[in-house]
């Protein structure tokens, strides 16, 4: 009985945790930008401007919420609670801590890309429901964008699963105690970070949302607390890439000295405001480099890896 | 068949490739480092950018070192003004000394060119270094002459119009102005 109290503390904890993240993110990421940018940002409503989150999110349940009559109401709807879903539930094999993890799944791994491809629908169908030519190219592209990258995105994560041996990420931090996988696992690292970027579609990689061609691409149609859970799901889908970045390469919840949390919290930290870095930095490519860049480099890549990776294992056990 | 694998291949290890990254690497590194720097912002109602005195804000009217109105309603800064927002009666004194009855300035059309100053011959009116004079109403843009009239000269101190013109006012005949001989008498046949 405690323990399912405990449980359902540590879920709710989480979820409370992981959503107050998301919707910090817009601040962090605006006085980031403003820093990288030479200016100061949001800093006028309460510290540092922290009350904004409250001002921004009180406006956006204050609008009208607005379906146009053109939409295809039902999957215009359903379109933006997706992709919350699907990113909140890739959370669930998060090992945050030992003993903090909503599931200790032996897939979890495969249920993480599972759930991301998932976020395809999201898109597509918003995309598609919207029922405008802006947002229909939108979606068109972010689904043949998100399609091909995810396969390398899986093929880079193999490297990583035959080194610890397993699918359960809380196996994988363990198999980490005696070194990060990114030392072995460097050019896994980087293919997966990247797609990673493509699969949250954020900038370089923000062609689905292209503001200067697309007005706001899928998204387009959409207002209020609709829009505002694609602009969460974003930021809750850069948490998750970030976290999901330390838990296979850089040891998770490990580091001396600080509490498991704490380490885990911090690296996490570190990739988000690396994700802001590179929104701050890099410009978009056209549409047919980044898909060539997929799948004439960044697929080689990830299967040279794959077949190194395996030889080097296959020749350790022999 | 081979051949063409090879050639993609080759094609895959180009240095062009690479290169491209390295320039990307060194774009982000850039962008960091500009953490470092001073921010460019100036956080306006704290903190204030310098203004030059000659600004070109907030018009006035000014009065001489005597206290007196400098506006004589001669009507040229209305007629220098290209928008036309200056509005203005003359009237006179019992002393013959001419003043405007009312003078109104639209500032919802001034576009504070200064012009009104150049033209003015009598230093009355003049450009201030306020600029913040946003209403919610526009109606409250109009300014009449008791919101124009200021207590002091302005920028030009000791001048003071009709002291140094050759016109009759109270306290100062013909030729006792600044610098001025009295009067050649017509009416005399001595040289």
């Amino acid at each position: 009985m405690t323990e399912t109290i405990l449980h359902l503390m540590i879920l709710f904890s989480i979820l409370f945790v992981v959503l107050t993240i998301g919707s910090m993110l817009i601040w962090l990421e605006r006085r980031l930008l403003a820093l990288w940018q030479d200016r100061y940002g949001p800093n006028r409503v309460g510290p540092f401007g922290l009350l904004q989150v409250l001002a921004d999110s009180i406006k956006i349940f204050a609008k009208e919420d607005w379906i146009p009559p053109f939409a295809d109401k039902a999957v215009f709807i359903i379109a933006p609670a997706v992709i919350m879903v699907v990113v909140l539930m890739s959370f669930t094999v998060i090992p945050f801590a030992p003993g903090i993890e909503v599931v200790d799944l032996n897939i979890g791994l495969l249920f993480f890309l599972a759930m991301s491809s998932m976020g395809v629908y999201s898109v597509a169908l918003a995309g598609w429901a919207s029922n405008s030519k802006y947002s229909l190219l939108g979606g068109l592209r972010s689904v043949a964008q998100m399609l091909s990258y995810e396969v390398f995105m899986g093929l880079s994560l193999m490297g990583v699963v035959m080194l610890a041996g397993s699918f359960n990420l809380r196996e994988i931090v363990e198999a980490q105690r005696g070194g990060w996988f990114i030392i072995p696992q460097f050019i896994g690292f980087i293919v997966f970070f990247i797609a990673g970027i493509a699969e949250t579609h954020r900038l370089p990689f923000d062609l689905p949302e292209a503001e200067s061609e697309l007005v706001a691409g899928f998204h387009a149609e959409y207002s209020g607390m609709k829009f505002g859970m694609f602009f969460i799901g974003e930021y809750l889908a850069i948490t998750l890439i970030s976290a999901l970045t330390v838990a296979l390469f850089f040891g998770g919840w490990m580091g001396p000295l600080l509490p498991p949390v704490v380490w885990f919290a911090i690296k996490t930290f570190v990739f988000i405001c690396f994700f802001i870095l590179l929104r701050a930095s890099l410009p978009r490519p056209r549409y047919d480099q980044l898909m060539s860049f997929g799948w004439k480099v960044m697929l080689p890549l990830s299967l040279i890896n794959l077949v190194v990776t395996g030889a080097v294992v296959l020749l350790r056990k022999t | 068949m081979v051949s063409v694998q090879i050639l993609a291949l080759i094609r895959f290890f180009r240095v062009k490739n690479w290169v491209y990254m390295l320039s990307i690497l060194k774009s982000i590194t850039t962008v960091f480092m500009t953490m470092f720097r001073k921010r460019a912002t100036i956080q306006y109602p704290e903190e204030r950018h310098y203004i030059p005195p000659r600004w070109r804000g907030r018009i006035i009217l000014s009065r001489d070192p005597d206290g007196e109105e400098r506006c004589v309603a001669c009507n040229l800064c209305a007629v220098a003004c290209p928008v036309g927002c200056i509005a203005l009666q003359a009237a006179e004194d019992e002393h013959g000394r001419r003043y405007p009855e009312f003078f109104r300035i639209n500032f919802s059309r001034c576009i504070f060119c200064g012009y009104c100053e150049e033209a003015c011959p009598t230093y009355a009116i003049q450009l201030t270094t306020d600029f913040e004079m946003g209403e919610y109403v526009r109606q409250n843009l109009v300014y009449e002459k008791e919101d124009l009239l200021i207590s002091g000269p302005g920028k030009y101190h000791g001048y003071n119009y009709y002291r140094v013109a050759g016109l009759s006012i109270r306290g100062k005949d013909k030729g006792e102005a600044e610098n001025e001989d009295i009067p050649v008498d017509i009416k005399s046949l001595l040289p």
